[in-house]
């Protein structure tokens, strides 16, 4: 044993400091945004009666309601989703093959084409919706175009993964066989990507579901229209009505998704 | 499919009815929706008046434009404190592996209640429960991200290797200690890279709840287009790229530190980089 | 100081009506090494796991320094186990944490929660890490991550941070069916030295018949959940092995 008593730390001092550093800055945006932020503290103290309150004028959902303008709104919004997601594979995979490192040796077009993809990606849907709605005025186009939009980013950007992770073997066969550009991605790249290009799809088109449920809510079609117009007459059992057909579809759209997923794979 | 003889690169027969569907399933909801040629064009050239009084971006009202930011900000960080803070214990209460079914069995049910909720719609619950503002945002996305975290750490835990933790129970440690030394050095890496992607995903959704009156950004933005103010429109969509951006930034910096193990005045970390946390990078 | 440890009765049954273990007796006293040895699936495992309970058995008594640990409660079991140290056959080492954090696991049992989140452990228990870790051979790995270990040098992290709780009894499940025979040997001359240093009582399982007689001073020998076989190693002979795993072509 020594006399001396040896220490021992978890870190290195200078990963103590990184460690520190952020911990102090964590602490302080937490004070400073906890501080500054605008909260009536009677609301906050009220809000577990408040919802109590909505709660119970929302229980139970009034079934009736369901043929009287909520089923043609769903039917509407599984339209916008799918319809959004088709035309995005249409915009993505072009950006998805320019931004493939392997498939496109130029550094300028990868460049252009992510930016084009994490821009798309960056703009949340809603957003987007806004957006189209301003060009198109409300109605279901503007959702289907946000869909689109927001799902470029999406699925051009797995697909453009997914290409550079593609074996070089079978494509430097058919380079040998002195096959074209279009005969490589055609023969070469398309079956090696086919299963994750189509769970990537199933994948967005899950997700788009649930967010086609609320563009409506900025005028974009769907049965967020419907939700929106319920809650501005207080018909609370009618927004419960249509809570419910929005969890139902969400759980059905993730079961069909599942089962989608394993014939292909 | 017990096709007879199958030939190189011919499209099966169930590929072609199936994308024949698809194609007609398109054609029809298209009409169902009512798209027609003529909206299209009209809504073109919308489009490039739009995008005409888009640019410059004014950044004159630059005050109410840092106002929303900030609050955007405050709520991304309040409301993702909140939510680690929270979907810790609930994740830890929902792992099979650990817990028994009296206690999963609820905390599944939460969990699953907040995953299946559009972050959106509870905002408009909790705008109409506690009023307008940033409270309702913060709301919103504590509840958005005890249902991702949760979901995702749930699993991380039932992945486990119990060895390990059987190895710390046999020393005669407290349960805690088992958390803390048999269980949490075998997730934490993951539990930061998901909580570093939903802190990265609550700054971008907290510019967006305020459309629906739930503050931040968002409410700034949803004033201007039903103004038509569209340079100012313009001028906050950039800033809000450019928040995301930086946001993403100090998400990567910070699971550097704290997976990596990255310090001031080492290049690299005195332990190897384990598995970057992929599961999250699926959920885009 | 030795504490005695005493099984009466020990049954085990993971299905009702199949016991594993069918009414274990056994005795240990004072320091030295017993090594349990019989074919696989016999239940060696199970019964060095209920001494701990890790593996909660179904009927008997375990008699461990006075106490029966079968019937414990919670936090008197946690007390107990504090005085019984483990080695597994996978060395079972937390492995992204550190080869010093790994040892004090060992002291989990004596350090309150927020001491363990960070890592403030008394000076002793730091400096007794230092001082196994120099006994284990592995005095320059303090700060090296568990994973980035030999089979062998995670073995011997595995019985210091078993030593770090300062054992009244060891017990090892298979600590060396994961390594190669040189190995093998260190590991198991480590566990007979460090038994008679503390003079604690040290249980083994093994399946290497040759090893266990080099190693141990008594071997008990199982055969479908009993006891088949008691004594030094000189009184194992071939008729013996013969009843304990069948057949005899193995034997030479």
């Amino acid at each position: 044993m020594n006399a001396v008593p040896r220490e021992w730390h978890r870190y290195t001092s200078g990963q103590r400091l990184a460690r520190f550093t952020f911990y102090f800055f964590i602490v302080a945006a937490v004070v400073a945004s906890a501080r500054t932020v605008e909260i009536i503290p009677e609301f906050l103290y009220d809000a577990p009666e408040q919802m109590k309150d909505l709660l119970t004028r929302m229980w139970p959902p009034e079934f009736r309601y369901y043929p009287d303008g909520i089923h043609d709104a769903l039917i509407e919004t599984i339209h916008i989703a799918s319809l959004g997601t088709l035309l995005s594979i249409f915009i993505a995979l072009p950006f998805g093959l320019l931004a493939a490192r392997n498939l496109t040796p130029s550094p300028t077009l990868n460049y252009l084409a992510k930016l084009v993809l994490v821009s798309s990606r960056s703009v949340n849907s809603l957003v987007w919706a806004l957006l189209f709605v301003g060009i198109f005025g409300p109605g279901a186009l503007a959702g289907t175009l946000a869909i689109a939009f927001r799902s470029v980013g999406f699925v051009g950007k797995l697909v453009g993964e997914a290409l550079e992770e593609t074996p070089r073997g079978p494509i430097e066969a058919l380079e040998a066989a002195g096959a074209s550009t279009g005969q490589r991605v055609w023969y070469g790249y398309w079956p090696q990507i086919r299963p994750a290009f189509w769970s990537i799809v199933l994948l967005r088109w899950d997700i788009n579901v649930r967010e086609s449920a609320v563009l409506g809510l900025v005028g974009a079609g769907g049965i967020g229209m419907a939700m929106q117009a319920a809650i501005d007459l207080f018909q609370w059992e009618r927004v419960a009505m249509i809570l419910l057909s929005i969890f139902i579809i969400v759980i059905v759209a993730e079961i069909a998704v599942t089962a989608l997923r394993k014939r292909i794979l | 499919m017990n096709v007879p003889a199958p030939r190189p690169f011919r499209v099966s027969t169930g590929a072609r009815v199936g994308f024949l569907l698809l194609a007609l399933y398109a054609f029809y909801a298209a009409s169902q929706l009512d798209f027609t040629w003529d909206r299209f064009i009209t809504g073109l050239d919308n489009g490039a008046r739009f995008i005409g009084r888009m640019f410059p971006p004014n950044f004159s009202n630059w005050e109410l434009l840092i106002k929303g930011l900030v609050e955007s900000l405050q709520i991304a960080v309040l409301a993702s404190l909140g939510g680690i803070l929270i979907s810790l214990p609930v994740s830890l209460l929902a792992s099979r592996n650990l817990m028994p079914s009296w206690a999963t069995w609820p905390a599944r049910a939460l969990i699953a209640v907040c995953r299946s909720l559009h972050p959106v719609i509870v905002a408009i619950f909790f705008v109409k429960a506690v009023g307008f503002g940033a409270l309702a945002g913060i709301l919103a996305l504590v509840v958005a991200s005890i249902g991702f975290i949760g979901k995702l750490f749930t699993e991380a835990i039932e992945e486990i290797s119990l060895k390990q933790v059987e190895a710390v129970r046999a020393t005669g440690a407290s349960f805690a200690n088992v958390i803390l030394f048999g269980v949490l050095p075998q997730v934490f890496s993951r539990f930061v890279g998901f909580a570093t992607y939903q802190t990265d995903s609550n700054l971008r959704s907290s510019t967006m709840v305020g459309i629906v009156g739930a503050g931040g950004i968002g409410g700034t933005l949803f004033a201007a287009f039903q103004r038509f103010d569209y340079d100012f429109v313009c001028a906050i969509l950039l800033s809000i790229i450019a928040l995301i951006m930086v946001g993403e930034m100090l998400a990567n910096l910070i699971r550097a530190v704290f997976v990596e193990g990255l310090g001031f005045g080492s290049r690299d970390g005195k332990r190897p980089a384990p598995a970057v946390p992929s599961a999250a990078k699926e959920f885009d | 100081m030795t504490a005695s440890l005493t099984i009466r009765g020990l049954v085990k049954e993971y299905k009702p009506g199949q016991p594993v273990l069918k009414g274990i007796d056994l005795e240990f006293d004072g320091a030295g090494l017993t090594a349990i040895i019989g074919a696989s699936g016999t239940g060696k495992s199970t019964l060095i796991r209920c001494i701990n309970r890790l593996v909660e058995p179904t009927a008997g008594e375990i008699i461990f320094a006075g106490e029966d640990i079968a019937k414990l409660r919670r936090g008197e079991l946690r007390n107990a186990r504090r005085r019984i140290g483990m080695v597994f056959q996978e060395y079972n080492l937390v492995e992204r944490l550190s080869v010093m954090e790994n040892l004090l696991t060992g002291r989990l049992g004596y350090t309150g929660a927020w001491q363990a989140w960070l890592r403030r452990f008394p000076a002793a228990d730091i400096e007794r890490s230092f001082a196994l870790l120099e006994t284990v051979g592995l005095a320059s790995f303090a700060d090296q991550r568990a994973d980035s270990l030999s089979g062998g040098q995670r073995q011997r992290v595995g019985i210091a941070r078993a030593l770090m709780q300062e054992p009244r009894l060891m017990l090892a499940d298979e600590p060396t069916s994961s390594l190669d025979p040189k190995t093998s040997v260190e590991i198991m001359t480590l566990l007979k030295e460090q038994g008679a240093a503390q003079g604690i009582p040290v249980i083994v399982n093994m399946h290497d018949v040759e090893l266990s007689r080099r190693f141990a001073d008594r071997i008990i020998g199982m055969k479908d959940g009993m006891v088949a076989f008691d004594g030094p190693p000189a009184e194992l002979d071939h008729a013996m092995l013969k009843h304990i795993y069948g057949g005899e072509g193995w034997l030479h």
